[in-house]
């Protein structure tokens, strides 16, 4: 999954560049690049990656893009692009058409849950869901007496209670109280909550890894211009140690989160292999998040502290994004109940599987 | 362009798990037959040459190497999964996993074609033993500050001075030196210094070992005294020893052997925690878990370079840091996460055993081949940063 070598990847770097450069849109108080950059993606068929062309969607590959999300994520854009793309996978799974339009999914966290009463009205509550605020569609796995089902709703349906998360980006709570779905149908076989929260939490990954990416990039920049005691602070053994940290963090978080991209791209079910792929690529961008960010603002001093420096972008939104879609305490602790559960004998042949 | 190191998702072919389930009934019928246990890493005799010899004999030694030296032309992927395998095991690997790591590569790069054909195939059959001659009393991490001296004679050199910390030193048939050829100059303070084949068990060559803090004696001081080294034993440039130290540390430092020391205290763990562990220990061995698979994949990924014919020096660096620390800290967190197994936990008595020798290896870790502070320095030359 190198970085320019697909055409989605491409596309998407260029409009990122145009329309979302970090300064610009770091100065601009309004919002008001937002519009326009959502624009640029929808007519590129970018949100819609994962919708197959009969459904509505530009039908692009699972690697391609989750690439896109990667670059997405070194970009640290807070539009809904990642949860656009997720709504639209969900609701394809089930052969639901996508709309147009911002989406997002739900239930966002492995804690919530959405049910479908025998009148084919959905109710619950989601907290947690990434830019409820701003979509117009949500897509919805809900459990009911025959099983999982995934639905289309109307988000004008819903009751919004809206929040930030650490990154400033929306973080709303939803409630669903008897709300008719515009399009219901069963899940296929096999398909439950786990699957979709791997899958979020998949995406999250990779956007952690890329918002790594950048912050190394801007720290070793910014290493090699600060003078301080009369040389570039590059110079100082224990600055060129912290970024040699944080450059493992980032290569380390981006190895889980491609791998695990990998894995899925090429599986034909979400057997234990991928679960391991998936849960510990959450696990180690989560923790990379937390100690590659310290780093980045321990390179910076004060100004990286400041409103005004676009380092907060990345290292605030990759803290925020560990919470989406079960955080990596969740994950772990699932995991390790995975583990145990085979049997001390059996680790080995799962972590040598691939 | 982004500074940020890209590990390619590698996925082992098929040939690769055929191979492994072959090296899997191999050391399930080495343990049956009690040549080692694998619940007991602190063993005493680490060095089997019998176990040499059959593991030679499967050809999976040199696996990576021409034909005609005796190697199977096979990849470094299969090496990787025969390496992996023998180490989850803790099988007694001692005698030869150094000439099979990176000996062998030197000699196939650097020596006399007749040395090749006499040596490499004797690798192959697990027959031979290699030492490492890098440290010195007064040299370590600064491998350039080298003293011993090979002084010029005739058809050859003679050797004086101390190699230390000198793994399977007592028990190696070959050494493959540094030893100093001239001076340093004002330009290149890395000049002058040559690589060499040395052959043990010979006058001239007094091996003396060194205790460990793990009760071990692994490692050794090597003195030698006006020891003859013949002219053919000169491996590469003279002077220029330099030149060739930084291409072999890709396979040197990127292995599975540098995360996977400690393991087997992960697996006792498992073992003593029972099919339902509490929350607490669900989440640190999820953890755990979660941090040696990406690690296991990055290291796949470096093999992948490697037989791509690429020299990832700097990422085989950030696996050996990363890789390194992981491990010497793994016994810690096992012990943290073992406090409340219950008393009755059958494997108790071999998870406390382990425990016992693991924390008292972990301090070598981030040591040996490397240190920590030599690995982030590299690292940050690749950064740009030196």
């Amino acid at each position: 999954m190198a970085e320019s070598d697909n055409i989605v990847v491409e596309t998407a770097e260029k409009i990122f560049a145009d329309l979302a450069d970090p300064q610009t849109i770091n100065n601009d108080k309004k919002n008001s690049w937002q519009a326009p950059l959502w624009q640029a993606l929808s007519e590129a068929g970018l949100p819609l990656s994962w919708v197959p062309d009969d459904l509505g969607g530009s039908g692009a590959s699972l690697a391609d893009g989750f690439a896109l999300l990667n670059a997405a994520g070194r970009f640290a854009v807070s539009v809904p692009l990642a949860e656009t793309m997720l709504a639209g996978w969900l609701l394809a799974q089930a052969k639901i058409a996508s709309p147009e339009g911002e989406m997002t999914v739900l239930p966002a966290s492995p804690k919530d849950r959405i049910t479908l009463d025998a009148d084919g009205s959905l109710s619950g509550r989601s907290r947690g869901v990434p830019f409820a605020k701003a979509a117009k569609h949500f897509a919805v796995l809900a459990h009911g007496k025959d099983g999982v089902s995934i639905a289309l709703l109307d988000a004008a349906k819903a009751r919004i209670e809206t929040g930030l998360n650490v990154g400033y980006d929306h973080s709303d709570t939803v409630t669903l109280d008897k709300v008719q779905p515009v399009t219901l149908k069963a899940a296929p076989k096999g398909f439950d909550q786990t699957t979709m929260l791997l899958m979020g939490g998949v995406a999250r990954s990779l956007q952690i890894a890329g918002a790594l990416e950048s912050m190394l990039d801007i720290s070793v920049r910014y290493s090699n211009e600060r003078v301080a005691f009369e040389k570039k602070i590059s110079k100082f053994q224990a600055v060129q140690h912290n970024l040699a940290r944080l450059a493992g963090e980032s290569a380390a978080a981006l190895a889980a989160a491609t791998s695990a991209a990998d894995a899925i791209a090429n599986a034909k079910a979400f057997d234990d292999e991928v679960y391991l792929e998936a849960a510990s690529a959450k696990i180690r961008c989560a923790e990379a998040a937390e100690k590659g960010g310290a780093i980045a603002h321990q390179v910076h001093g004060a100004i990286g502290f400041t409103l005004e420096h676009i380092l907060h972008r990345y290292s605030l939104r990759a803290l925020a994004w560990r919470d989406d879609f079960g955080s990596e305490s969740y994950w772990a602790v699932e995991l390790g109940k995975l583990v145990a559960n085979r049997g001390a004998d059996e680790l080995w042949p799962l972590v040598a599987s691939r | 362009m982004t500074a940020a190191l890209r590990f390619d998702p590698i996925r082992l072919p098929e040939k690769c798990e055929q191979l492994r389930k072959e090296v899997r009934a191999f050391l399930a019928e080495e343990i049956a037959a009690g040549t080692f246990d694998p619940h007991k890493p602190n063993r005493e005799d680490t060095d089997a040459p019998e176990f040499s010899r059959r593991v030679g004999a499967k050809g999976w030694l040199g696996m990576t190497w021409p034909k005609k030296y005796g190697g199977q032309e096979r990849s470094f992927l299969e090496r990787y999964v025969v390496t992996e395998e023998m180490r989850v095991a803790n099988a007694p690997t001692r005698r030869f996993f150094v000439a099979d790591r990176q000996s062998g590569p030197v000699l196939i790069k650097y020596a006399p074609e007749h040395i090749k054909m006499e040596i490499l195939p004797r690798i192959c059959r697990g027959e031979i033993c290699f030492a490492i001659g890098m440290s010195e009393p007064n040299s370590g991490s600064d491998l350039f500050a080298a003293k011993t001296r090979a002084t010029k004679t005739d058809g050859g050199y003679l050797i004086n001075g101390t190699k230390i910390w000198t793994s399977s030193a007592h028990i190696a048939d070959y050494m493959i030196a540094i030893f100093r050829t001239s001076q340093p100059t004002k330009e290149n303070r890395r000049h002058g210094l040559t690589q060499f084949l040395v052959k043990m068990k010979q006058p001239g060559i007094q091996v003396n070992p060194i205790g460990q803090i793990t009760g071990q004696y692994e490692f050794n001081e090597v003195v030698f005294t006006d020891f003859f080294v013949p002219d053919d034993h000169v491996l590469g440039e003279v002077d220029g020893a330099w030149k060739q130290a930084t291409s072999e540390l890709a396979y040197e430092r990127s292995g599975p052997e540098r995360f996977l020391e400690t393991y087997y205290v992960l697996t006792e763990l498992v073992r003593a925690v029972g099919p339902n562990p509490d929350t607490r220990s669900a989440e640190g061995i999820g953890r755990l878990v979660a941090q040696l698979h990406t690690m296991r994949r990055m290291s796949v990924s470096v093999a992948g370079m490697l037989e791509a014919g690429k020299e990832p020096v700097v990422e085989a660096s950030i696996v050996k840091d990363i890789g390194t620390v992981w491990e010497q800290q793994l016994p810690h967190r096992v012990r943290d996460l073992a406090a409340f197994v219950e008393e009755t936990a059958t494997n108790r008595e071999t998870l406390e055993r382990q425990l016992d020798f693991a924390i008292k290896t972990a301090p070598k870790l981030t040591i040996q081949g490397g240190t920590t502070e030599v690995l982030r320095g590299i690292i940050a030359r690749g950064l740009g940063l030196r």
